[in-house]
């Protein structure tokens, strides 16, 4: 029993260890964003498929006109239920360079589902001259590239506020107190019924946030739902075969203790 | 007892055909059953073969990214996306690889500890807890190349910080940076020659690796008394006792790293390396991943100008400026290792008999800690004068406090042989209590 004790202490301080070194990775001015509950948080989490759709109309309507979604194909819309008819329209409404033509002249052609999303500005200088300077992010892996992606996220889409009368806000700036230094250069993207839902929910600026939300993790982390499908097999599997290996090795060591 | 034989497939014909021109298989006979040790190892002594297995998870992985990765600074970002997307599994391969690097560090950083606190590095032993220190820089080595090849910010970042140090080499330094670089900056020059090192340094940690293992034939393990083996009565086959219960950690190894893959596959890692490399903006804080952090924090606690004043005191001509004094503290940090068999010379290796140095384990243990927390912290206020005190403890545990230690302390009375205290010591003969089957407590 000793050594078992033994064991699970080295597990925990390894886990303690690991922990507090990287909850001390934290750091900036911002205030913590409140926890929300995601449909895909959790060991058995999951997308809501009907956030997901929801989701993808906000960032077509809204976010789509400055930020980019370069490394998600528009196939890949059909993991999340869109049909393939529905995909190649969706596709079909941008132009992108095609090959040479027999003239070597590039004209351009309608997307097809292969392509990758078409991003709003051809390079970072287009993107800044339309942007009052300031450089729009690409959303692909923005959950990831933040800490706390999605909870900082919706808490960034819902909290402008004025701001208090001793913060300077400069033209063109808005004040957001989850953003690092308060001052962001997007205005307040989300507006109560800013975008038509398809399936007539109330398109609330909440509900726009989390359901654009929830597309962007899937944006950033499509393989979400089979990671944790596969690790709870694994788990289970690793488990039942860790106890079998602790009756084998009681066995072999029963002459010994 | 424990039996000492041969297997009986070493009789076979075909395999004692082969043994004849390459004794591959008594090879194998006499380093795994008929190889003694020490009958009372515990669950700390599992973390060698761990460390093992986990380089073999590392290489094999690895040899699969690198397959699909492209080290190019224009490509090398979206190809690990298109590792995670668009290859079968990818995401899974890449996720073991990215958090098997902190496992590996879990792990040998454990089976250090563990050697500090059992005195493995004593004598006989002196070679195998040197060549351990080897691998540990090696390992260092390895890891921060890997987490450039991503070329995310913290990865370009990161290895801005890192490589400039070499800098404050007195003459060569800046012919040094430049060569790491392959030119005047971090690029792409940089990325290819980490990724090709990278894929190197692994086999170099193999073969130091079968040096390690090697050395720990000679004499076998240490234990948690750490008395040497007296004979038939203290020691068991490694096969099959130490194999199946080995066999048994991994089990529980595996379950704790496969929370870390399935389910919080970027929590030790930086949100900052998702966003792709860009030499025009800097990132708020530059920090580098969990397991360089102690280091990190030596490496910033020695403060401007105080060695420089010193030293310009001592020495007159040479002028060290802080940032080589940072660096030298930091590799000095690893160097204290390697002639940590002789600064401690106390001839009691086990803690357990050493009542005193059992505590200044546990604290500098601790302090170790501190100065992993510190390091994630930005260098101000509080935080610097904490990393210095941890500093300066940590290296006056090795130079100070051990030594006078093996000096000063009274140990306690060492037992006769490890199957005394086994088999509940005291009276009757070793060998008859150890025929007898006895249930576990």
């Amino acid at each position: 029993m000793n050594k078992i004790r033994t064991a699970l202490v080295a597990g925990v301080f390894a886990a303690t260890a690991s922990l507090g070194f990287s909850s001390a990775n934290a750091a900036g001015d911002a205030v913590h964003p409140p926890e929300h509950h995601w449909s895909f948080s959790g060991l058995f989490g999951t997308y809501d498929r009907a956030a997901l759709r929801r989701g993808f109309e906000v960032y077509k309507g809204v976010c789509a006109g400055c930020h980019g979604l370069r490394l998600v194909a528009y196939r890949n819309l059909m993991d999340i239920g869109f049909t393939e008819d529905e995909v190649k329209a969706i596709a079909a409404e941008v132009d992108v360079p095609a090959e040479p033509n027999e003239d070597g002249e590039i004209e351009d052609r309608p997307g097809i589902p292969a392509d990758k999303f078409k991003s709003p500005f051809a390079n970072e200088n287009a993107a800044r001259a339309g942007n009052n300077g300031a450089l729009p992010p690409d959303l692909s892996l923005i959950i990831k590239a933040r800490h706390n992606g999605a909870n900082y996220l919706n808490a960034l889409l819902t909290g402008y506020k004025d701001a208090p009368v001793d913060k300077k806000v400069p033209d063109g700036m808005y004040y957001n107190t989850y953003f690092p230094g308060q001052l962001i250069a997007m205005a307040p993207p989300l507006s109560d019924e800013g975008v038509d839902y398809a399936d007539k929910t109330k398109a609330t600026v909440k509900q726009q946030a989390e359901d654009v939300v929830t597309f962007l993790t899937w944006a950033a982390q499509p393989e979400l739902e089979e990671r944790k499908r596969t690790g709870i097999k694994v788990i289970l599997f690793l488990l039942l075969l860790t106890g079998l290996l602790y009756v084998v090795k009681r066995r072999i060591w029963a002459d010994v203790h | 007892m424990a039996q000492f034989q041969k297997p009986g497939w070493l009789e076979n014909g075909l395999v004692r055909w082969v043994d004849h021109r390459l004794p591959i298989f008594t090879f194998v006979s006499h380093e795994l059953y008929e190889y003694p040790t020490p009958r009372n190892l515990n669950y700390w002594w599992n973390f060698g073969s761990l460390a093992g297995i986990i380089l073999v998870i590392m290489i094999v992985t690895g040899i699969t990214l690198a397959m699909h990765y492209t080290p190019h600074t224009a490509m090398a970002f979206d190809s690990v996306e298109r590792i995670m997307r668009d290859v079968n599994y990818g995401w899974l391969i890449r996720y073991i690889h990215m958090n098997g690097a902190s496992m590996f560090f879990i792990i040998v950083y454990i089976h250090m500890f563990r050697g500090l606190y059992f005195g493995s590095y004593k004598a006989p032993r002196e070679i195998l807890w040197m060549l351990g220190v080897v691998i540990l820089l090696l390992m260092m080595a390895t890891a921060f190349m890997g987490y450039v090849l991503p070329w995310g910010q913290m990865s370009f970042w990161g290895a801005t910080v890192i490589t400039n140090l070499f800098s404050a080499i007195p003459l060569v330094g800046d012919y040094i940076v430049t060569l790491l670089w392959g030119g005047f900056a971090v690029d792409n020059p940089t990325l290819a020659r980490f990724f090709s090192l990278h894929y190197l340094m692994p086999f170099v940690i193999v073969g130091v690796v079968v040096m390690h293992i090697w050395a720990l034939h000679v004499h076998g393990s240490n234990n948690p008394i750490g008395i040497d083996t007296k004979g038939e009565q203290d020691v068991i086959p490694f096969h099959p006792y130490y194999t199946v219960k080995d066999m048994f950690g991994l089990g529980v190894f595996l379950v704790f790293f496969s929370l870390f893959i399935f389910f919080a596959p970027d929590y030790l890692g930086h949100p900052d390396n998702y966003i792709e490399a860009n030499p025009l903006s800097t990132p708020a804080h530059i920090v580098p991943e969990w397991y360089f952090l102690p280091f990190y924090a030596i490496l910033r606690a020695v403060p401007a100008n105080f060695i420089g004043e010193w030293s310009t005191a001592w020495m007159g001509f040479i002028l060290i400026e802080a940032k080589l004094a940072g660096v030298l503290a930091m590799f000095g940090s690893i160097a204290v290792l390697f002639v940590l068999p002789w600064l401690d010379r106390s001839p009691v290796r086990s803690s357990r008999f050493r009542p005193m140095y059992k505590w200044f384990f546990w604290i500098f243990l601790i302090d170790c800690l501190v100065l992993g927390y510190v390091g994630a912290k930005p260098a101000e206020g509080v935080y610097i004068a904490i990393g210095r005190i941890a500093t300066i403890w940590y290296f006056a545990h090795f130079l100070v406090i051990i030594p006078l230690l093996a000096k000063f302390e009274k140990t306690k009375d060492l037992p006769k042989s490890i199957s005394e205290p086994v088999l509940g010591g005291g009276g009757g003969s070793a060998s008859a209590a150890a025929s007898k089957p006895m249930e576990k407590a």
